[in-house]
């Protein structure tokens, strides 16, 4: 077994560190590490995106990065989408609402790609919705609802929202 | 018509937005992986590289030597505990680990135990296995060969052959055909599969050496069955195993079979007395586990020149790969294929199945559809319009001449299944009214004149779910029942349990719909708990799209108990006669005066705080429902596509579904079952297949080249509705979940035939890839 190093993060706005195996991967550092059990895996080939958080401001396949690399960034897991207060973010409402999960599986995934989309392109057409999410696969909605749940927070952009975005821009 | 409930009590026929969407939203779920108990160690496989090979050793010693490693588990280790081998749900046999030798690429063949799944999984590398290649059997039409390699030497029968089954009468449909006018026939492959659920499979197995139980954390559809399962094979007290089916990242049928890992877990917990958790990976999912389909089929119709349908014949090859383990009831090797006179009049009717074994994975299950009625609904939905093309008509006007009338339900078909209700002309007239199908076709002429390819796709399925009649079904001898216990607690809120499981389906607010329908109960007060065998009545889990017809229906009749209860207790209290009550969701009140009541949260609590003299305490109820006949949800689907000329691709540009299930517990849950069927049903049609090379190596096992459609591949999907209940249903539904997926794919292979069917094109095997439809454009010389 190789030496372990000290991987720090700051996720969903708290610090935490661990001592890791260079070949961790970055999500089973979150899922097992920092027991964040909301970020799933769904392949081995990078396809799925259920493994998807926020890296930095940028959406990243978790499974696609050691967890070493990481050290020093900040991330943000589904787990830290609601707000301090307890309040929904709009896009879980959206999903929510819409009705823009069956399983369950894909959505955190889904959620924290929405996320981004929605900071970098605030009025998003389906169009650019449908291409914001295709990183992201989903065996149970046909992805409609999905497009509704994320035009749903468009419409409706909370106070948490804008302070997460703040937090995404830095 | 169901009586609707307020809002406020949300019963059925309300979109009520869904319970569990709670703690999914927020990353809360407790999927398998997500269960983390105190010591566990973990489980990996190591599989067989090739299809067919004789094992020669088996070196477990650098594995072992590893540090961190616990334990390398060998089939010859199982066989010591007469494990080496397993039941499958279709009475034949499963190697857990290869024992002799190897039948399928990707087999299991040892089970390494380390602290952590990377130190198990580089042990697993470690394990040395020296393999003898056999000659390999692919192509399931030379399993009966004479030359064909025997794969199942552990079985007395000493060829490739399965099983025959037919159904029909041989005869009486040959005299048919020879006299018939017109004959059409086709040659329909429908592709070997996988469900790929996202969350693939898994468990983790707790051996408690303190106190003799087995609790096993397991991705399970059915976790009643089960348990039984394991404590018929495993040999352990039933009362000491259980099964928690916690939440389920979609199943889709994949999730139904036992499978090497569960066992292997499990052994190793029971050994090592720890929890073991086994995890399989993506690849290991999609090339191991119950594919679905590989049915070769052949359908040929006897009709009349104008167009009426005298005799259906149907004879299929059925690839099961080498074991036999299609989880489906006991008594029909090929499912509920003898669907397959679908939703046509048929005087006569001869079907014909027989399996063979191939190297290739095993499976057969019933990915999202009731045994093989996926299989039989694309072969009629594609023969059909073979016919309308051979007698130039138009296939919908060919569908409308042969359903079977509305007037003639119940009906029974000419294979012998009695179809509860129907009305097939609606749901073709609704759908085609919604996409404007005179004007397409006006469209679709133009669009020939000018050398541009467009075609419009007609599928008019009927499904039979809902399994089933004790009378006639099982599993492994376990009948096929449902059921429900509700207990009402004092407050006037409720707890409900099923024998069923949601896998996404969304039951923890549908089933409390019901509750909320026939007690006036808010739904939002009943919570609903379902995939604890120790807590859960038993039942035999939710496929085969039976949750609402089987479960559901002993939901509404153990709440009619309560209310037959409720009713003594509120005549008690308001001193009255029983017969002197009338009850309106929520309460009882005296005829003629309606102020003199009773609401059920008062009742409830009198039944633990006034209890009339001479009645038992408490308000509870349990139902196993034993359904008289199985539902027939239907609908027709068109489809519209354009073809583009320069590289063979489809584009789906409308996709219209008008869907029959019967009365609707939660619309907006019956739509989104709609759209993700139907995408799935798309997958099939154009991107996904499981093939194998000639040495029998998995094409398509992983999502590399396992194609799942993406937000931008998939259409923007519509969908309608017409009503007609079940009349055996205790509420007149009929399930829905599997529809879109069953009815789908022929729409889709419809519209591409159609839209080439000018150049003397009458099938295109799926998947119809870019590459395929090209090939077409090149030979008939209309490529851009």
């Amino acid at each position: 077994m190789a030496k372990k190093q000290l991987v720090s993060v700051k996720v969903n706005g708290r610090q935490r560190e661990a001592a890791v195996e260079p070949r961790l991967l970055l999500v089973h550092f979150i899922r097992e590490s920092l027991q964040l059990t909301g970020t799933h895996i769904g392949c081995d080939t990078s396809h799925c995106g259920a493994c998807t958080v926020v890296l930095n401001g940028k959406t990243v396949k978790s499974c696609t990065m050691f967890a070493v690399q990481a050290d020093g960034a900040e991330i943000l897991t589904v787990e830290g989408l609601m707000s301090a207060g307890g309040q929904l973010h709009a896009l879980q409402e959206g999903f929510k609402q819409e009705h823009g999960l069956q399983c369950g599986f894909c959505t955190p995934g889904m959620l924290m790609s929405s996320y981004v989309l929605l900071h970098d392109n605030p009025n998003p057409s389906e169009e650019e919705i449908r291409r914001g999410i295709s990183g992201n696969l989903c065996r149970c909605t046909g992805y409609q609802n999905i497009v509704g749940a994320v035009q749903y927070a468009a419409a409706k952009p909370t106070k948490a929202d804008a302070k997460v975005a703040e937090g995404v821009a830095k | 018509m169901i009586h609707k409930t307020s809002p406020e009590i949300g019963g059925m026929g309300h979109s009520i937005k869904r319970k569990e969407d709670l703690r999914f939203i927020q990353g809360k779920g407790n999927y398998v992986d997500d269960v983390n108990l105190p010591g566990m160690v973990y489980g990996h496989l190591v599989r067989s590289p090739y299809a067919h090979a004789r094992l020669k050793s088996i070196n477990t010693e650098k594995a072992k030597a590893l540090p961190g490693v616990l334990a390398v588990i060998t089939g010859e280790d199982l066989a010591k505990a007469n494990l080496a081998w397993m039941p499958t749900l279709s009475y034949d046999k499963q190697m857990v680990l290869a024992t002799g030798k190897v039948l399928f690429q990707s087999q299991e063949v040892a089970f390494v135990v380390a602290e952590d799944r990377y130190t198990a999984a580089d042990a697993a590398e470690l394990v040395e296995v020296e393999y003898e290649e056999l000659p390999v059997l692919v192509d399931p039409h030379k399993a009966m060969d004479a030359d064909a390699p025997l794969l199942r030497e552990d079985r007395e029968q000493k060829n490739n052959h399965i099983f025959h089954w037919e159904v029909g009468d041989r005869q009486a449909t040959e005299e048919v055909f020879q006299k018939a006018a017109v004959k059409a026939s086709v040659h329909a492959f429908f592709p070997r599969c996988h469900p790929a659920p996202l969350e693939t499979c898994g468990c983790v197995a707790d051996f408690s050496r303190a106190t003799g139980r087995l609790t096993v954390y397991l991705t399970s559809q059915a976790p009643h069955a089960h348990r039984t399962v394991f404590a018929l094979v495993g040999g352990i007290p039933e009362n000491n195993i259980r099964v928690i089916s916690p939440d389920i990242g979609g199943g889709f049928g994949n999730k139904v079979p036992v499978y090497p890992g569960y066992v292997c877990a499990i052994v190793a917990s029971l050994t090592l007395g720890v929890p073991v958790k086994w995890i399989e990976t993506r690849s290991e999912n999609l090339q191991s586990t119950g594919f679905a389909r590989d049915y070769h089929m052949t359908a040929e119709i006897a009709a009349d020149r104008d167009g009426k349908m005298k005799a259906l014949r149907v004879k299929t090859l059925a690839d099961h790969g080498a074991f036999n383990a299609a989880a489906q009831p006991t008594k029909f090797p090929a499912g509920l294929f003898s669907i397959c006179t679908g939703s046509y009049e048929y005087p006569q009717a001869f079907c014909e199945v027989d399996g063979v074994y191939t190297n290739k994975a095993p499976g057969g299950i019933a990915y999202r559809c009731s045994f093989r009625v996926t299989e039989a609904a694309y072969l009629i939905e594609r023969a059909v319009d073979v016919l309308a093309l051979d007698l130039k008509m138009d296939p919908a006007e060919l569908r409308r001449k042969n359903f079977i009338p509305a007037e003639k339900f119940p009906y029974k078909s000419s294979l012998g299944w009695t179809y509860d209700s129907g009305n097939y002309e609606a749901a073709m007239d609704l759908a085609l009214d919604k996409i404007g199908y005179k004007e397409l076709r006006k469209e679709q002429a133009e669009k020939r004149k000018k050398g541009e390819l467009m075609g419009i796709g007609i599928s008019s399925f009927t499904e039979i779910v809902g399994a089933g009649p004790a009378h006639t079904f099982d599993i492994l001898g376990i009948k096929m029942f449902d059921s429900c216990e509700i207990r009402i607690h004092p407050t006037g809120k409720a707890m409900a349990r099923m024998g069923t499981k949601s896998q996404g389906q969304g039951h923890e607010t549908t089933y409390a719909q019901i509750v909320a329908q026939e007690l006036g109960i808010p739904a939002a007060d009943v919570t609903i708990e379902e995939g604890d065998t120790d807590t859960a009545p038993y039942g035999l889990g939710t496929y085969a799209s039976r949750s609402t017809p089987t479960s559901g229906a002993a939901t509404a009749i153990a709440a009619r108990k309560i209310r037959d209860k409720a009713k003594k207790i509120a005549a008690y209290l308001l001193e009255c006669n029983e017969n002197d009550l009338e009850w309106e969701p929520g309460k009882f009140f005296v005829k003629g005066a309606p102020s003199k009541s009773k609401t059920i949260q008062e009742i409830a609590f009198a039944a633990y705080t006034n209890i009339p003299p001479g009645l038992e305490a408490g308000l509870e109820a349990v139902d196993y429902y034993d359904p008289p006949n199985l539902t027939f949800p239907f609908g027709t689907y068109v489809c519209v596509v354009d073809i583009d000329q320069g590289t063979g691709e489809v584009k789906v540009r409308r996709f219209m579904a008008v869907d029959d299930c019967g009365n609707i517990i939660n619309p907006m849950i019956v739509e989104g079952q709609i759209h993700g069927g139907l995408t799935e049903g798309l997958a099939i049609a154009f991107m996904q297949q499981i093939d194998y090379d000639e040495s029998g190596n998995i094409q398509g096992g992983s999502f590399q080249d396992y194609l799942l459609p993406t937000a931008v591949e998939t259409p923007h999907w519509e969908t309608d509705k017409t009503c007609t209940p079940s009349p055996h249903h205790p509420f007149g539904a009929k399930g829905v979940g599997e529809s879109p997926n069953v009815g789908s794919p022929a729409a889709f292979v419809n519209a591409v035939v159609d839209a080439l069917s000018h150049l003397g094109v009458k099938h295109i095997d799926m998947p119809i890839t870019p590459w395929k439809v090209w090939k077409v454009l090149q030979e008939k010389g209309v490529a851009a």
